[in-house]
């Protein structure tokens, strides 16, 4: 069966999504929330910079954690110096770039349901009583939770399959920030790899199969309750 | 003196300037779609903020445009049934019910609770989802939900609009009952003259985004100057009576101040107080006493008012004993009769005219139960 090294590839792989998709998604909903509800000034530019991971080749994302979080960089020097949290070759790195390449994803799954939930039931509820943070909290999380499931699947996968940034922030250092697609890659580089290649392709096809799997049967559900069926 | 409303807003071409003061009871507001109904009860509802003006409940200001006053609708503590219901579709009906009570200070008691679910009939759906309810059945779950938030007002925009008829006559005893039982004050929106008979007090007429006549529906119904903003078709003043027989025939006796009016039989006991709109188009007048004719009600009556206006039709207003009527006649009609105001004639009208949907139970002061 699987040897404890492709065990621990495995478990650190989906270390880094899960902590990658838990963090991200209050802000996605957040983020979602105000794109979909709110005018305010920057809307365009917030939009756009949300998007950029989505569009930019992985590797300048990268880079651009590299400067930002590294150890010499703005944000990763202070956050090093009074938090203690280092991002620099560490698998909370490895998270961090998987989250911010998950993050449009998420975004766009959520703002899609938000834009679709009946704001004439928000309105019901107000003259219920209920303020806007209860009305956010008992009608309308609840009408999206199918996109909440839809944008956490997409950016579970998209972190659990992140190869470019994270690569290039944290490199590929064996038990520290060794995933899925960078073992992968390095195994493919060695002469006569092929086969062990083959064994963690095959494991993380399970595992994005699986994942999927469950998804749907969530979302199926939670598509019913929400119809008021 | 409770709802106090004075609000100008512009929404695009459309430009709303409503006056309304409300008394207890059921004020209804009538017009034609796009006439502004709904946009002044949203401004009641604090669900949109008028661009001027004030709104004001008991001694509460809700919304004051020069003081920046403008209270959110989950503080205004007024309850709203809208056209599509707008239940929560996540939640099940007992939840949809209960949603309103944890918000509210003083929350009804669960006997008081029970009572209310027991009024609207609703028991049996309590553990139910809500696409499995029918229309009528959400109308009910959507006022219920309402009641149980404990409003201090209660707004209903066309509740009924969107059901057969059958279905209307289902849940319009409902409102009634919760009339009678001392609901919330309400204000009522709606343009069917059936519902208006059945549970108006006061109506407020709107045009084009203006109120153009408010009163008692007594008053304005009897008015024949109301007859084109009413309608042609649905203008008649709205007369009481005292069912005092079912006959073999199906016909249903119904005494009246000054003579007796025989109706389609109605479903309300010997006795009952009822209200009922008798239209101005079913009316027919006679200076002499009409005899052999096939209808069997026929009035004596005083003209008290002529209004001529620029079509070929006159709306004369008549009182039979404490009674008012309108009659539509056409103006070829009122030359050749050569009827004046006070003049003394017979009002006469098809047993047809009053069907059962036109006709209400009602206790002191016109006051539907």
């Amino acid at each position: 069966m699987l040897s404890a090294a492709e065990l621990a590839i495995v478990a650190l792989s989906l270390q880094i999504a899960l902590l990658a998709t838990v963090v991200c998604l209050p802000f996605a909903i957040a983020t979602a929330w105000l794109l979909a509800r709110k005018k305010f000034y920057g809307k365009p530019l917030l939009n756009i910079v949300v998007h950029l991971p989505l569009v930019l080749p992985p590797v300048v994302t990268g880079y651009a954690l590299l400067i930002l979080f590294g150890k010499q960089g703005p944000i990763g020097g202070m956050l090093e110096t009074f938090l203690g949290i280092t991002f620099a070759f560490r698998w909370t790195g490895a998270a961090l770039a998987a989250g911010i390449m998950g993050f449009p994803l998420m975004v766009r799954a959520i703002r899609l349901g938000i834009e679709a939930v009946d704001k004439g039931l928000e309105d019901a509820a107000a003259t219920l009583g209920a303020s806007r943070s209860a009305v956010f909290l008992h009608v309308t999380l609840p009408l999206v939770t199918p996109a909440l499931l839809a944008g956490t699947v997409l950016g579970f996968a998209k972190a659990m399959g992140e190869f470019g940034a994270t690569i290039t922030f944290v490199a590929s250092i064996p038990g520290q920030t060794e995933t899925l697609p960078s073992a992968i890659y390095t195994l493919l580089q060695v002469p006569g790899g092929e086969d062990a290649a083959l064994r963690l392709i095959l494991l993380s096809v399970a595992v994005s199969i699986l994942a999927l799997a469950v998804s749907e049967v969530l979302a199926r559900r939670a598509a019913r309750k929400v119809a008021g069926l | 003196m409770s709802l106090n409303v004075d609000i100008q807003s512009k929404l695009g071409a459309f430009e709303l300037d409503v006056q309304l003061r409300t008394k207890a009871g059921t004020t209804v507001v009538f017009g034609r779609s796009g006439s502004g109904k709904t946009s002044l009860i949203n401004a009641i509802a604090g669900l949109t903020t008028p661009d001027q003006g004030r709104i004001a409940f008991r001694d509460t200001v809700l919304f004051d445009a020069q003081s920046g006053v403008h209270v959110p609708s989950h503080q205004r503590r007024i309850g709203y049934v809208f056209q599509n219901a707008r239940l929560f579709p996540h939640l099940s009906v007992s939840q949809n019910l209960d949603f309103g009570a944890r918000f509210a200070k003083e929350p009804l008691s669960v006997a008081e609770r029970r009572q209310m679910i027991d009024t609207l009939g609703i028991e049996a759906l309590l553990n139910r989802r809500i696409a499995a309810l029918s229309g009528g059945e959400q109308q009910r779950v959507a006022l219920g939900r309402a009641l149980l938030s404990v409003p201090r007002l209660l707004l209903m925009d066309e509740p009924l609009a969107a059901l057969d008829t059958a279905r209307k006559q289902e849940i319009l005893p409902y409102f009634e009952r919760l009339h009678a039982q001392g609901g919330p004050p309400m204000i009522y929106v709606t343009h069917d003259m059936s519902e208006i008979v059945r549970l108006a007090d006061n109506i407020l007429v709107l045009r084009d985004g203006r109120s153009v006549v408010g009163g008692t529906v007594e008053d304005v119904l009897a008015d024949p100057a109301n007859v084109k903003l009413i309608g042609v078709q649905d203008a008649g003043a709205l007369v009481q009576g005292i069912i005092s027989g079912h006959e073999a025939d199906g016909l249903s006796t119904i005494d009246l101040s000054a003579g007796q009016l025989h109706v389609p039989k109605i479903g309300a006991p010997v006795g009952a107080k009822v209200r009922m709109r008798i239209r101005a188009q079913d009316v027919i007048l006679s200076v002499s006493e009409p005899k052999d004719l096939s209808s069997q009600n026929i009035l004596r009556a005083r003209i008290t008012e002529i209004q001529t206006g620029e079509g070929p039709s006159v709306a004369i207003a008549l009182r039979t004993g404490s009674d008012r009527l309108l009659a539509r006649i056409t103006r070829r009609a009122l030359a050749q009769m050569q009827l004046e105001v006070g003049q003394e004639v017979w009002a006469v009208l098809k047993a047809n005219a009053v069907p059962p949907s036109a006709i209400a139970r009602s206790e002191n002061n016109g006051v539907v139960a």
